[in-house]
């Protein structure tokens, strides 16, 4: 179930050519981490906990801002910890959610253990059986080229992406909660 | 003696109304069932059904980064499911407000309601929420009024906790 995909450079290939239309809530760990590699950009919320929370934090943002697209892109871990979320995602249908996983099949910030998709757990189908119309299965590069598109324009979707089990050097954005929370609220042109 | 429905629930949806709370998390409560039921119906308000509790203390976080005001309901039960997912929003200021149906501590059947009704209080106080308590149903509005000016005005947490009283199967009144 592994995969051969590079994260920071699947990160990456998601994020090229963001617009500010783009709303991004990483899992805390290496997809935030990946985020911040990406290139920081006042619409990502970066998570240092709340594990098992991004993507309702996504959902709550998504129903907020209809107008925007909201990519919630979270570890197997982190996803499997909140996978009730599927469910309340998949009665509430937002036409401007995107629920992506990266999954290695381990618990990279705990020292590498399996995680249950490392077992054998298949997310996409849990999605698909939570009302998620479209599970794509994002193993090679022409797969994240789509992705990416689906990201600017796409309904709900899910994706599981296939990411190879290693540890990049981290690169850690602020870590301060309400600053990160403010510049996202002015980054939208609310009051702070 | 006269057993009717309460009114209390009506009061606390015009106060959610006054606040312009635009989506309500709950977990299905037969506390919280009238007020549940007012939400379905009113279009302004996105009611999303949640799996657990805290799924709605992260809903209530993205609605605020997105410019909306959101409100969890739940039981007391559910306070236990929530505790880590609090230290969201302690760690960012996240302003919330929750209402919570209490059980085990007034002509309660089930003492597996107990462990948890009891230390509701101490829990969400040691989560860095405001607790404020209802046990009477002229006490409701008010406390909800100033439960939503404090969430949002000092960006924080703030619990009513409705007493089980307020609740039990049948309400007398004069």
């Amino acid at each position: 179930m592994t995969g051969t995909l590079e994260r920071r450079a699947a990160m990456a290939a998601l994020m090229q050519g963001r617009g500010d239309d783009l709303l991004v809530v990483p899992g805390l760990g290496s997809t935030t981490y990946d985020l911040a590699a990406a290139g920081d950009n006042d619409r990502n919320f970066y998570l240092w906990g709340a594990m098992g929370g991004a993507a309702m934090i996504g959902l709550g943002l998504a129903l907020a801002q209809p107008a925007k697209r909201v990519a919630v892109i979270t570890g197997d871990g982190e996803m499997l910890m909140g996978m009730g979320a599927l469910a309340t995602i998949g009665i509430q249908q937002p036409d401007n959610l995107a629920i992506v996983v990266f999954d290695n099949g381990m618990y990279g910030e705990t020292g590498g253990q399996q995680s249950h998709t490392g077992a054998g757990v298949d997310m996409g189908a849990v999605a698909r059986g939570c009302g998620f119309k479209v599970c794509l299965e994002v193993s090679d590069e022409a797969g994240l080229a789509d992705l990416a598109g689906r990201l600017k324009h796409g309904g709900l979707l899910f994706a599981r992406v296939a990411i190879r089990p290693d540890e990049p050097p981290r690169v850690l954005p602020e870590k301060d909660g309400a600053i990160l929370k403010r510049r996202f609220r002015v980054a939208l042109g609310l009051t702070a | 003696m006269n057993v009717s429905p309460p009114v209390w629930p009506d009061r606390l949806f015009d106060t959610l109304k006054r606040a312009d709370i635009r989506q309500v998390g709950y977990v299905p409560d037969a506390g919280h069932a009238r007020l549940i039921e007012r939400c379905k119906a009113d279009a302004d308000i996105r009611d999303v059904a949640l799996t657990t509790e805290e799924e709605g203390i992260a809903l209530a976080a993205g609605a605020w980064l997105g410019g909306e005001r959101a409100a969890l309901l739940m039981q007391s039960s559910g306070v236990g499911n929530c505790v880590n997912m609090l230290s969201l929003m302690r760690a960012c200021r996240f302003p919330l407000v929750t209402f919570i149906t209490m059980r085990g501590e007034w002509e309660e059947f089930n003492p597996w309601q107990v462990p948890m009704g009891s230390i509701v209080e101490p829990v969400m106080k040691l989560c860095d929420a405001a607790v404020l308590r209802a046990t009477k149903p002229e006490d409701v509005a008010p406390l909800a009024e100033r439960a939503v000016q404090q969430a949002f005005g000092e960006e924080r947490v703030v619990a009513v906790l409705l007493s089980q009283e307020l609740i039990g199967k049948k309400v007398w009144v004069k």
